[in-house]
């Protein structure tokens, strides 16, 4: 268990000077730090790995005290038994990926460090390119060998900054797997920070939302980012589309309300939220959550139809992006997806008119 | 020719012992950053503005029997050390200081801090950090360093002459020698010294950027390329 209690204010010459202030018990097993780019997870990091020091707090692993800022105890990064992985992965150079993954275990007798190696290696599918420099190996391998590298010292926790960020969906799964494995046997808590949504839903272990230096939620990826509370997050959890509204009428019987939209004259039914008439809110929808229909559709239990015209269509990997515009003056644009099949039975075209349909509770109203 | 060997042993006295002083300052300056720093920099950089002629008073006022440097070499040694070998490379080291220093803190500040913290997270202290990260990766600003301070002693000439005056086989360097031959009109001799320092000083340079460019080329090569 990782028990980290830590402020820290961001030095003056940051590009935003905000506080991390944040309290954590991390247990073993993969706990992902999420959060916007800027959101102080690096920061986070760097606090427990001994890097930064905080200006106050407390940083426990199992017990042992590594940092205690009011009784001055401050071990140093060398002697936390942290390991940490950072996003530009840090391996030497010069060294081959032996050499690499041997550099913590100096003080071990060299029959064993031999050994341990080698088994890291095995562990991690890097056997082969021991004797390669570390320089002439391919993102994903450099990825592997860094997590054996930061495992071979038997760390208590690891700490794992965006490491995947670069890699495609399958070769992340895979190095995630065999991560998982080994930690299987070792059972260490894993502190891994992200800013892709697409990972929090592929890792989907428990979550940390970390904003503005502030811890703003946690629980289960589906707990937390499907109903996100303010947009700063929303944006950041993949909601494509986030729209300034009004509320302007409230079925608390039914619970619903209705929210005007600022822009255009849309009007949208919503989730009863704490809002009361005629305040502000901000909308958000994700662009799988709307389903495009070329005709007007009736017989639906969906509460939200919406007439407009497709004004953009464009294709990205194994997916259609559509824009469909709500009136004529294009003020509030509906930003959909849509599979390759959907777009092909349907003959979608810009210029066509379409009608989108939206669950009510598909609508999440933020705080902003 | 002895004027020749008398320069070539005094660079690489004094590329040898800058290396050593240097490599720590430069460390220092690369990795510290506190209040004063800049004052230190400027007092580095100094010897590259001064006039070899005021740095060689200074130093030979030092070096003379009523210098601090002076009388303590008298009272160790029972000798002065103006005009004398030694005298000449403690004014040369000065003056080609930032020759030495200077590449070495450009190359200590390209090395990604990253691999710094990842070393001292894989239990190494700044003593390991240093010698199996840091050295083999400022290997090209090393090189540059060591040529840079044995050429530029090789051709100094002010510092030389206020502080080791003009005694054959002591204190007379090839450039002195050169301007002592042209002030008695022996221009075929000058002329076959300038010759050979300007072939030194060019195979010398050449080697910096070869070198150089091989190892920064083996070095950095597959490693931009992704």
């Amino acid at each position: 268990m990782l028990k980290a209690q830590l402020q820290k204010a961001r030095s003056a010459r940051a590009r935003s000077s905000f506080v991390l202030d944040v309290a954590i018990e991390i247990p073993s097993g993969i706990t992902i730090v999420f959060g916007p780019s800027g959101a102080g997870k690096s920061t986070l990091l760097d606090c427990i790995a001994g890097l930064l020091k905080p200006d106050s707090g407390r940083i426990e692993i199992d017990g042992e005290v590594l940092l205690d800022v009011e009784q001055r105890i401050d071990v140093s990064p060398a002697k936390r038994k942290i390991a940490y992985v950072f996003q530009s992965l840090a391996l030497f150079p010069h060294m081959t990926v032996e050499q690499n993954v041997a550099y913590g275990l100096a003080e071990l007798p060299a029959p064993q460090r031999a050994s341990r190696v080698k088994a890291m290696l095995e562990a991690f599918r890097v056997q082969q390119l021991a004797k390669r420099k570390a320089r002439e190996i391919s993102g994903g391998e450099q990825q592997r060998v860094a997590l054996a590298r930061s495992l071979a010292t038997s760390p208590r926790v690891l700490l794992l900054d965006e490491p995947l960020t670069a890699l495609d969906e399958g070769l992340k799964k895979s190095i995630m797997e065999d991560l998982r494995r080994w930690n299987a046997a070792q059972n260490i808590p894993i502190l891994y920070v992200t800013h892709s949504r697409s990972e929090v839903d592929a890792l989907g272990e428990r979550v940390i939302v970390l904003d503005q230096g502030k811890i703003i939620s946690t629980g289960t990826p589906h707990e937390v980012l499907d109903a996100p509370r303010r947009s700063s997050l929303a944006q950041a959890s993949g909601f494509e589309n986030l729209f300034s509204g009004v509320v302007t009428e409230l079925r608390e019987s039914d619970g619903v309300m209705r929210v005007r939209l600022v822009k255009g004259a849309c009007e949208i039914e919503t989730p009863l939220g704490h809002a009361a008439v005629k305040t502000a809110v901000r909308l958000a929808i994700r662009a799988g959550d709307i389903l495009l229909a070329t005709e007007r559709p009736y017989g639906l239990s969906a509460r939200n139809v919406i007439a407009g015209k497709i004004i953009a269509l464009e294709q990205r990997g194994t997916m259609f992006v559509a824009q469909v515009a709500a009136d004529a003056d294009r003020a509030v644009v509906f930003t959909v997806h849509l599979t390759l099949g959907a777009k092909r039975a349907l003959e979608l075209d810009v210029n066509q008119p379409a009608w989108l349909v939206i669950k009510t509770h598909s609508c999440h109203v933020l705080e902003d | 020719m002895d004027s020749l060997i008398l320069s070539i042993r005094l660079a690489a006295c004094v590329s040898v012992i800058l290396l050593l002083i240097g490599t720590p300052l430069a460390y220092w300056l690369a990795y510290w950053n506190w209040r004063g720093k800049f004052l230190l920099e400027a007092i580095v950089a100094l010897p590259l503005v001064l006039p070899p002629t005021v740095l060689g008073f200074y130093v030979l006022i030092a070096l003379g029997p009523h210098g601090p440097i002076g009388k303590l070499s008298e009272s160790l040694f029972h000798r002065g050390l103006a005009f004398t070998f030694s005298g000449l490379v403690f004014a040369s080291v000065l003056y080609s200081f930032p020759f030495t220093v200077q590449p070495l803190i450009a190359s200590f500040e390209t090395i990604d801090r990253r691999l710094l913290d990842a070393s001292a997270l894989l239990g190494a202290g700044s003593f390991r950090t240093f010698a199996k990260v840091i050295l083999p990766l400022s290997l090209p600003g090393i090189v540059t360093a060591v040529v840079l301070s044995f050429a530029h002693t090789l051709g100094e000439f002010g510092v030389v002459l206020m502080v080791g005056g003009n005694l054959p086989g002591i204190t007379r360097t090839a450039s002195i020698d050169i301007y002592d031959r042209v002030q008695s009109m022996e221009y075929a001799e000058a002329n076959r010294m300038a010759l050979v320092l300007l072939i030194i000083s060019f195979m010398v340079l050449s080697t910096v950027y070869g070198v150089n460019r091989q190892i920064g080329r083996r070095m950095w090569a597959s490693w931009a390329a992704r």
